[in-house]
């Protein structure tokens, strides 16, 4: 998976990193105004960036990705073609969003963080996307679904695995 | 201008200090003492551990004794009920989440989370609970990384970091997944990691260790059919008592000669046989690239760690390297074929142990250009730490023995090599034989003041036969760089640069026996190891390198001219290239 | 670049335009319709309703109406919400399908669309926002402009007084009279703390530097708050301001606004409000000819709570990982690079130009003694009226939860209230009458905190609360201290065996020593806080705690393990669905029997609860 990206985005992500470099002045203030960058395009930040990254900033590998690793936003991995978050925030909880995290995490057989071994999904924990009006709430690839329940996940799951069956 | 002082009570003790001065430091000067964990003077000032909180009268919470500075009027109590519930937590906790094999721990009885425990008498796991998992890395030939002894205290990041300006190893992870790792948490072998060791002399723990190769000395000991021969860095001889109780910078030479005869050493010689070696076949190189102004700056290569840093760092600049081989390899280079000829022993059966005070060393006597007809020059490398293991393991009681005496032929060096431990001694001692090639004669002036002293960069010029030479000498690797950058920027006006990694040279290596943070806040041990140095150079009769008999016999006999043919095969070599980061992105 | 006449006149013609915004008797022919564009309504569709009334106005060639995208309105649980002026319709849960009978009925007939009024609490429909109670003790001043103006359009924001306090400030006042107003006014820190604003803006000006830097904090990461969100979605322009005002006061040229980057909303508006404001020479070089310099530069959190605290802030800022620093010193001392900075949250900064305006007297005539102006919380959880409110100091729990929140849904009873978040504690019916202050709050042994005022009825088990928000602090904490890191983690340790029925009473002791230590020895206000909430939950609900660790049970049935499930016998008609369902065949019974569940095959997962089709199984 991972190299396949590689071979076909290859011209592409050089073009973005160089205008990336271009962009910003060489200093590590930048570090994380990049990353943001970085996880935005390529959806994680690989490896070989970062070690460009380091390159660049001339700070060390380590450094960086201590900075990865600690900021929740960015990860190493690619993320699934959806992304479905279950907001945990205090509002949603109340209302009883862990019930939607855990029939997610029942259905795709994945942890919260991990990507489904098709690459199709990811399932993350947000803290209060902002539509407590809504709660409980979950979302996916940025999509609000609101007044959420474990009916309306299997639904929207459904929905899904449904319109991938038929792509294949 | 003056400095201004401030008056505090602590512990009801009034108490006077200069502006500035952290709580931690008052209390000392004033005779109290309060416990830290992270706190690793001048290197590590974070505050992270809490084991050094102090109330202060007026102030929420507890003030941070190890970087909050004292104030005029302040109020401070070291030891309330509060604050040592409070301590008492935080050594459980920490505790809760250590690897609590004490016994079979290399760092046991010098582990500084072990004091604090017995201090304060943990009897029992308090909050016993999930404990962060990590793989040992042993991949490296120098350096264990056993990460589940990790207590976070982040000492060694900051050194690598800043001190070393390396930076091979950084806290990853948040929350209580955060721990101290490389990138993608792959070797340090395969990571810009030098193999320098100062982690190892910063951990409180026994997270960091060198690589320990004894088991394997041990083996070939007890072979009758190998031919078992210890040579001895400069550095070990001041630093090896410290292991058996004796004072920082005693010179333990006599003893630590009769404990490796009495452990069976076939034959124990001194490695500064194969620092004047060094000296011969680097002022040589040097007088040649000098007269001929090529590839100048010359820095010095027998320091394996910086090899490796400019190797991964600076390849452009490699040719700036001296050629030379480092005394032991030089030396064991003698040994297997010299020595191994004129003593018609097979040199496949001659088994040569460098006891180093470096773990790089390690790595640098497996690097594959180090052999000669198919033989390594050294065959293991042990540090300070693990001779001082195999001493105690044969129960010989160190402190007890007589002084014996380094073998011949091969044992006798000058004050010159004497001082290759400390940063500026290299330099020191191939000026003296450098001057004496470029004079002609021998010259009385033969100390060099501006290179010594505990400094990173220290730069002087030395007038030599009409001719300044300007040299300096660095030692820390983040010293290193600077002088690098100013030799790539083309700013360097010197000529000749000796670079150690370690701060203060070998005397203060990797392999050297750790201090704990307290002892290093209190005493200059680089110093005290340093002057024992010193004091064997001006004790010794011989003090120019290439005055030592026995070199100018083994020249003579046998290798030619320094920089000769035949020294060039054995005693020279080349550097690479090197990936920073040896890994797939 | 305009200068300060050319400023004036914008303010001016644009103020009578917009009149009918909040006047609803404007001499006007115009009607605007407003739609929240907050991130709650966008949510649900608010930005295709947008587009839906521009495109049948367009259609129909209506003339004299203009669709206007505003902020928050503060109702979001009526979202959409699309509001009529000058009349001051309130048209509550609008979907884009709805935008032509709104047009045709009311825009066209004038009549309204009964059935989209937004109804309140008890029934009664309401014809205008102000009726609504929601809105009745509301004092707007940090929320002035939100779902008003349109946040994307500067001349909007200058209409409404917007930069004359800059313009006050750097023509006419000395920073130490500035400073003495806002200090005066009795304003303290919105973040959570509470520290005199100005006492702080004193504190930085004195600390003599070549550089300073003031620092916004829109780091929002309280689960279930959203106050700074919605100002900087509403308002943003009231921000620059605000730090421009600060930076000519305490000396600093160049100011950072850190703002979480899963606020996209925020960020696009404040980028918009920077880009014309420099555009209108407000911001930049030599602002209103006056010789200042100010920019303000956006820097994107990448999602760490823990940055909300000022230093991690700082490191971030600088490119680190968000590691708090140890204080002293304070920021005001030595912050970004070293420098002396001034760090204030947006809601801080949303008081501040209308403080130099109307004068400290004015400002500090609400409120109550020692806590002054008004306070944004964002009301969540068991409550009707979900949404954000701001309130004068010392408006009581009660007034909020049951006069401005319309009370508990489903006639459940009021169990708690949690505010300040994970680093807060909750407050129990018998406190619903404690006015919110700072002061008053930390007697209660809760605290003010960002704003975040989550309400929980008679179904929450307070242990599982307690657990919860020690999760959320052991999956923020840093990781840089020792009692944080570890402690809190052995805090939910310790939680989670008291909800698996694991627990004993000793657990309960053990919890308070490591709450008390962790409050008193980390480093940073998240880990000095993080046991507010197991404190507090101790302090009110011990009973609860001792249930669990005693009794093995859980009086709320929330935590699963606790739970004991039954069949009501009587309702039971032995149809044996349950049993059919049953995953491990805990159900025993034959034919029409009534059917019993074996306790020790039993995992309680609630398949039968949700099969019984008589409801006979709880």
């Amino acid at each position: 998976m991972e190299k396949e990206n590689k071979n076909c985005k290859c011209e592409k992500r050089d073009l973005f990193l160089e205008k990336l470099f271009q962009e910003y002045l060489p200093v590590k203030d930048n570090l994380i105004q990049m990353l943001n960058e970085v996880q935005e395009h390529y959806g994680y930040v690989p490896m070989h960036v970062q070690k460009e990254l380091s390159e660049f900033l001339n700070v060390p590998m380590a450094e960086i990705y201590g900075v990865v690793t600690f900021y929740s936003r960015f990860s190493l991995e690619p993320q699934g073609k959806y992304k479905i978050s279950v907001c945990l925030g205090t509002a949603c909880f109340v209302k009883g969003s862990q019930k939607i995290m855990d029939r997610l995490t029942d259905r795709l057989k994945i942890k919260e963080g991990e990507t489904t071994k098709d690459g199709l999904f990811t399932i993350e924990q947000t803290r209060c996307v902002g539509a407590c009006g809504l709660a409980p709430v979950f979302t996916v690839n940025g999509e609000v679904y609101g007044r959420a329940s474990v009916q309306k996940l299997d639904q929207v799951l459904d929905e899904l695995i449904e319109k991938e069956k038929q792509a294949k | 201008m003056e400095e201004k002082m401030i008056t505090l009570t602590i512990d009801g003790e009034t108490v006077r200090a200069k502006e500035g001065t952290t709580i931690l430091e008052a209390a000392k000067q004033a005779g109290i003492d309060i416990p830290t964990l992270c706190f690793l003077k001048d290197i590590n000032e974070m505050g992270d551990c809490r084991m050094c909180i102090v109330e202060v009268e007026g102030r929420r919470g507890f003030a941070t004794s190890c970087i909050q500075t004292v104030e005029e009027g302040m109020v401070v109590h070291t030891h309330t009920p509060n604050v040592l519930e409070a301590r008492r937590t935080v050594l459980d906790l920490i505790i809760s989440n250590h690897a609590k094999d004490c016994l079979t721990c290399t760092r046991s009885g010098n582990c500084e989370l072990q004091t604090l425990a017995t201090k304060f008498n943990v009897l029992h796991v308090e909050y016993p609970g999930e404990m962060t998992k990590h793989k040992i890395d042993d991949k490296s030939p120098a350096l264990v990384r056993d990460f589940n002894k990790c207590i976070l205290c982040r000492r060694c990041v900051a050194t690598c970091k800043n001190v070393q300006g390396i930076g091979a190893i950084d806290c990853i992870n948040r929350g209580f997944e955060s721990c101290i790792s490389t990138v993608g948490d792959h070797s340090l072998n395969d990571v810009n990691c030098t193999f320098c060791g100062q982690c190892i002399e910063a951990c409180p723990t026994g997270a960091l260790h060198e690589k320990e190769t004894i088991k394997e000395a041990w083996a070939k000991l007890k072979d009758p059919d190998t031919f078992v021969i210890a040579q001895t860095a400069p550095s070990i001889r001041v630093a090896l008592g410290e292991e058996f109780g004796m004072d920082i910078g005693t010179n333990v030479e006599g003893k630590m000669v009769t404990a490796l005869k009495r452990m069976g050493f076939n034959k124990v010689f001194d490695t500064n046989t194969g620092a004047d070696f060094t000296i011969m076949e680097e002022a040589t190189e040097f007088v040649e690239r000098f007269k001929e102004n090529s590839e100048l700056p010359m820095f010095t290569s027998c320091c394996p760690g910086w090899v490796r840093y400019i190797e991964e760092n600076y390849p452009e600049l490699l040719p700036h390297l001296s050629s030379c081989k480092s005394p032991h390899q030089m030396f064991g280079a003698i040994l297997k074929s010299y020595y191994a000829e004129k003593e018609g022993i097979d040199p496949s059966k001659i088994y040569v142990i460098s006891i180093m005070p470096c773990v790089a060393k390690k790595f640098e006597a497996i690097r594959p250009e180090m052999q000669n007809d198919g033989f390594y020059d050294v065959d293991n490398v042990i540090t300070t730490r693990e001779l001082s293991r195999m001493i105690k393991q044969a129960n010989i009681e160190f402190t007890k023995l007589e002084d014996g005496e380094f073998d011949n032929p091969m044992g006798e060096a000058t004050g010159a090599a004497a001082i290759f431990g400390t940063t500026g001694g290299v330099m020191e001692a191939a000026l003296r034989t450098a001057g004496d090639i470029l004079t002609g004669e021998s010259l009385e002036k033969i100390e060099f003041e501006a290179v010594r002293g505990g400094k990173g960069i220290k730069k002087a010029t030395v007038n030599i036969a009409g001719k300044e030479i300007k040299v300096v000498a660095a030692s820390g690797l983040k010293n290193a760089r600077e002088i690098l950058e100013e030799v790539k920027s083309g700013k360097a006006d010197y000529q000749f640069v000796e670079i150690m990694a370690c701060p203060g040279g070998c005397i203060m290596g990797g392999g050297q026996p750790i201090k704990s943070a307290k002892t290093r806040s209190e005493i200059d041990v680089r110093k005290l190891r340093a002057n024992a140095l010193y004091t064997i150079d001006e004790k010794s009769t011989i003090r120019k390198s290439h005055e030592n008999p026995i070199l100018q016999k083994i020249y003579k006999d046998y290798l030619g001219k320094p920089g000769g043919e035949l020294a060039h095969k054995l005693l020279h070599t080349h550097y690479e290239e090197r990936e920073k980061y040896n890994f797939e992105t | 670049m305009k200068t300060l006449e050319e400023l004036h006149k914008i303010s001016e013609e644009k103020r009578k335009e917009l009149d009918l915004r909040v006047n609803t008797k404007a001499d006007t022919r115009e009607k605007h319709i407003l739609v929240c564009q907050g991130t709650g309504c966008t949510s649900s569709k608010s930005p295709e309703i947008l587009e839906n009334f521009r495109k049948i106005l367009k259609e129909k060639n209506i003339e004299n109406v203009r669709v206007i995208k505003t902020g928050c309105f503060g109702l979001c649980a009526k979202g959409p919400i699309v509001i009529i002026r000058p009349e001051d319709t309130f048209y509550a849960n609008v979907t884009p399908e709805d935008c032509e009978e709104i047009i045709d009925t009311h825009i066209v007939k004038g009549e309204f669309v009964e059935r989209l009024l937004c109804k309140d609490i008890d029934g009664k429909v309401v014809n205008s926002l102000d009726e609504l109670n929601f809105y009745k003790k509301q004092k707007r001043i940090a929320l002035k402009n939100c779902g008003v103006i349109n946040p994307e359009d500067i001349d909007e924001y200058l209409a409404f007084d917007g930069y004359k306090a800059l313009e006050k400030v750097i023509t006419t006042m000395k920073p130490e009279e500035v400073i003495d107003v806002v200090s005066k006014s009795g304003l303290r820190g919105r973040g959570g703390a509470g520290f005199p604003t100005g006492k702080k803006w004193e504190l930085t000006k004195a600390n003599e530097a070549d550089q300073k830097y003031v620092v916004c904090n829109a780091d929002e990461g309280d689960p279930g708050a959203f106050m700074d969100r919605s100002i900087l979605e509403g308002d943003p322009h009231a921000v620059l301001e605000a730090m421009e005002i600060a930076g000519y006061t305490i000396g600093a040229n160049k100011g950072f606004i850190y703002v979480r980057a899963e606020y996209p909303i925020a960020v696009k508006r404040l980028k918009i409000a920077i880009k014309q404001a420099r555009e209108y020479g407000i911001l930049g070089k030599n602002i209103f000819g006056t010789g200042f310099d100010f920019d303000i530069e956006i820097r994107l959190g990448a999602g760490a709570f823990v940055c909300g605290e000022e230093t991690a802030l700082l490191e971030s800022i600088e490119g680190k990982r968000g590691q708090p620093r140890v204080k002293p010193p304070y920021p005001a001392t030595s912050g970004l690079w070293g420098k002396p900075t001034l760090i204030n949250n947006v809601e801080t900064y949303a008081n501040i130009a209308q403080i130099i305006l109307k004068g400290s007297d004015w400002y500090s005539s609400i409120g109550t003694e020692k806590s002054k102006g008004t306070k944004v919380f964002a009301l969540g959880g068991n409550v009707n009226n979900i949404g954000l409110v701001e309130v004068p100091m010392g408006t009581t729990l009660r007034e909020i939860v049951y006069d401005i929140g319309g009370g508990i849904p489903n006639g459940r009873d009021f169990k708690a209230a949690q505010t300040g978040g994970p680093s807060g504690g909750c407050i129990p019916r018998q406190h619903l009458d404690t006015p919110i202050d700072y002061e008053s709050l930390k007697e209660i042994g809760s605290m003010m905190g960002s704003g975040g005022l989550i309400v929980m009825d008679d179904t929450k088990c307070m242990v599982s609360l307690a657990k919860f928000y020690l999760e959320f602090t052991v999956s923020e904490s840093c990781g840089k201290c020792t009692p944080c890191r570890i402690g809190t983690k052995r805090m939910l340790e310790i939680l989670e065996k008291l909800c698996n029925g694991e627990g004993e009473e000793s657990d309960i002791y053990r919890l308070e020593t490591l709450a008390k230590n962790i409050q008193k020895a980390s480093i940073c206000g998240l880990g000095q806080s993080a046991p507010n909430p197991v404190i507090s939950t101790l302090n009110y609900f011990r009973e609860e705690f001792k249930e669990h660790a005693i009794d093995k049970a859980c009086r709320t049935q929330e935590c699963k393990a606790l739970a004991k499930i039954g069949i009501d016998e009587e309702k039971c008609k032995g149809c044996g669905l349950c049993q059919k369902h049953c995953p491990v065949d805990a159900i025993k019974g034959e034919g029409r029997e009534k059917r019993r569940i074996d306790p020790n095959l039993c995992i309680k997962c609630g398949t039968c609860i949700a099969t019984c089709p008589f409801h006979a199984i709880s």
